[in-house]
């Protein structure tokens, strides 16, 4: 029996990476094989034609990649900065452990949530309109809470000594901060923003009531227009067309190049992170 | 010690962390040009004194100092000198070396830019520090190299050369041979003895050998008070204390 627990225990865990591993091969090779054959420039590069039935998704590319910015620069600058003020000079009393509760409490929002939120906050009370910039702002906010909390977190792994380093040569906690820790954490850090931006770049709930439209005419790039984004798309074409048969190609060609996009995004972080390791 | 030249004291220091009274009534003088080694069991508060002399408790919210500290006859808890003026006078190599995760010659070229050294200056001073922390030939070739990426004893040499780029009176070490094989503590005791010729040093150390090898003065504390002080010699050969011989000898600790 001694001889036999660690084959279970490694049996065990093998098995639950074969598993995970198995399903991701599983929806790759779905997605791929229905998809891949709708995939051409022209799918990528042209508007939909005669009710989405044929043309491409060009609008809803452009859609998503210029939503997914404005999430970035709304949420990426507020989140970061509020990260180090949390980690590196907030004092641990009551009224900051109420501020991380709610934070993390912010994180388990429903997006659906924010998406009313959005549209009490920036479409009517602020007057946006259901509008590219209304959108992206209500994806910031839902952002916000993951950006803050892998910061805080790859901040925290930060060893004492690092900060100490800069301080006992005279620099200031800013100084410290900015030229030492802030670089240090930057792999981390990246990690998660580009983590909370594909999920982002994901969402269909929140955009629903802030700007997401199901077709227009023209390539999305107004902020104050609808605009069309590849997870609604999605959604549209698979359970709201007309003719859900005739579609279904082109359905998970809109997959297939949703998950190419979020794809790309982190590899990008990807590449940041390589190059900075090479330099340690 | 009454007839050298006094660099940095304490007087009547006490400090506590929250509640808890950390370091009792400290009364020490530190001669100039001379190591002092400050010994103890862990948690008697020699790190923390040490680390008292260049205000690292000052981003401490819990940490409150009383008495006095003085370089010279510069109050260094003075409210008008910043914390900054303190560290470029009095420099500090850790525990673990900690260089920044920036190529050697950035290592040291940092402390210099922060404290607006004139950028022609710069590359005389790092060859100089570099060499007189003894690595300059180890790293001459690559300096564009990532610091993480040398020795654990030649990391904590160039951390050394970095306090020493910036020309303090004064250095603190805690403990900077804890985390090297006996080789590399050998090479930085060397750099130690040397180095006293142009600065005042003040070690922390755990190792009693260590301690005999580099220091011309001992300090001897214990639960945040400090003993006996002395000459190295006397109190690891005649201690007035039976405690200080008890630690000496290896009975605690």
């Amino acid at each position: 029996m001694k001889k036999l627990t660690p084959i279970i225990e490694w049996g065990t865990l093998l098995l639950s990476t074969g598993i995970v591993c198995f399903f991701l091969v599983v929806i790759l090779w779905d997605l791929i094989s229905k998809g891949a054959s709708s995939l051409s420039w022209e799918f990528v590069s042209t508007l939909p034609k005669e009710g989405m039935t044929k043309g491409g998704i060009f609008p809803a590319i452009t859609g998503t990649v210029l939503l997914t910015m404005i999430t970035a620069i709304a949420a990426v600058p507020f989140g970061i900065s509020c990260a180090i003020y949390l980690n590196e000079y907030a004092v641990d009393n009551w009224l900051t452990r109420i501020i991380r509760a709610s934070i993390r409490n912010l994180a388990g929002v429903p997006s659906i949530i924010y998406g009313l939120f959005g549209l009490a906050l920036f479409v009517q009370g602020l007057h946006m309109g259901t509008s590219l910039l209304a959108a992206g702002l209500t994806l910031g906010l839902l952002s916000l809470p993951y950006i803050i909390i892998t910061t805080e977190e790859a901040l925290r792994r930060i060893p004492a000594s690092t900060r100490e380093a800069a301080l006992a040569i005279g620099a200031t906690q800013f100084e410290s901060i900015r030229d030492v820790v802030l670089p240090t954490a930057l792999p981390g850090i990246l990690t998660g923003v580009v983590l909370t931006l594909s999920r982002a770049a994901g969402e269909t709930a929140p955009i629903l009531f802030t700007g997401v439209a199901f077709y227009i005419n023209n390539p999305s790039g107004y902020l104050n227009q609808e605009f069309m984004s590849l997870p609604y798309h999605l959604y549209m074409l698979s359970t709201q067309h007309q003719a859900i048969e005739e579609v279904r190609p082109l359905a998970y060609g809109t997959a297939l190049v949703l998950i190419i996009v979020v794809f790309l995004l982190n590899l990008t972080a990807f590449y940041i992170r390589y190059k900075r390791s090479k330099n340690e | 010690m009454s007839n050298e030249h006094m660099k940095i004291s304490a007087h009547h220091l006490n400090l506590w962390f929250g509640s808890k009274q950390v370091l009792k009534n400290i009364n020490v003088d530190f001669p100039q040009n001379e190591v002092t080694a400050l010994i103890g069991p862990s948690g008697c508060g020699k790190s923390t004194l040490l680390r008292s002399f260049n205000r690292m408790h000052d981003l401490s919210p819990d940490a409150r100092i009383e008495g006095q500290i003085k370089l010279e006859e510069q109050d260094l808890y003075e409210k008008k000198l910043s914390v900054t003026q303190v560290r470029k006078r009095i420099g500090m190599v850790f525990q673990k070396a900690n260089p920044f995760p920036k190529s050697i010659y950035e290592n040291i070229n940092y402390g210099l830019e922060i404290n607006n050294i004139p950028k022609a200056d710069r590359p005389g001073i790092i060859e100089s520090a570099l060499r007189e922390s003894y690595i300059w030939d180890e790293v001459k070739d690559e300096l564009d190299k990532p610091a993480t990426r040398l020795s654990g004893g030649q990391q904590q040499r160039l951390c050394i050369a970095r306090a020493v780029a910036l020309r303090p009176e004064v250095i603190l070490m805690d403990e900077p041979c804890s985390a090297l094989d006996p080789l590399s503590t050998l090479k930085i005791e060397e750099l130690i003895v040397k180095l006293k010729k142009d600065y005042t040093i003040l070690i922390v150390t755990h190792n009693m050998q260590q301690a005999q090898r580099v220091a011309d003065k001992t300090v001897f504390m214990y639960l945040g008070e400090i003993i006996e002080q002395g000459n190295t010699a006397d109190i690891f050969n005649q201690p007035k204390v039976e405690l200080t011989g008890n630690y000496v000898k290896g009975h605690f600790g």
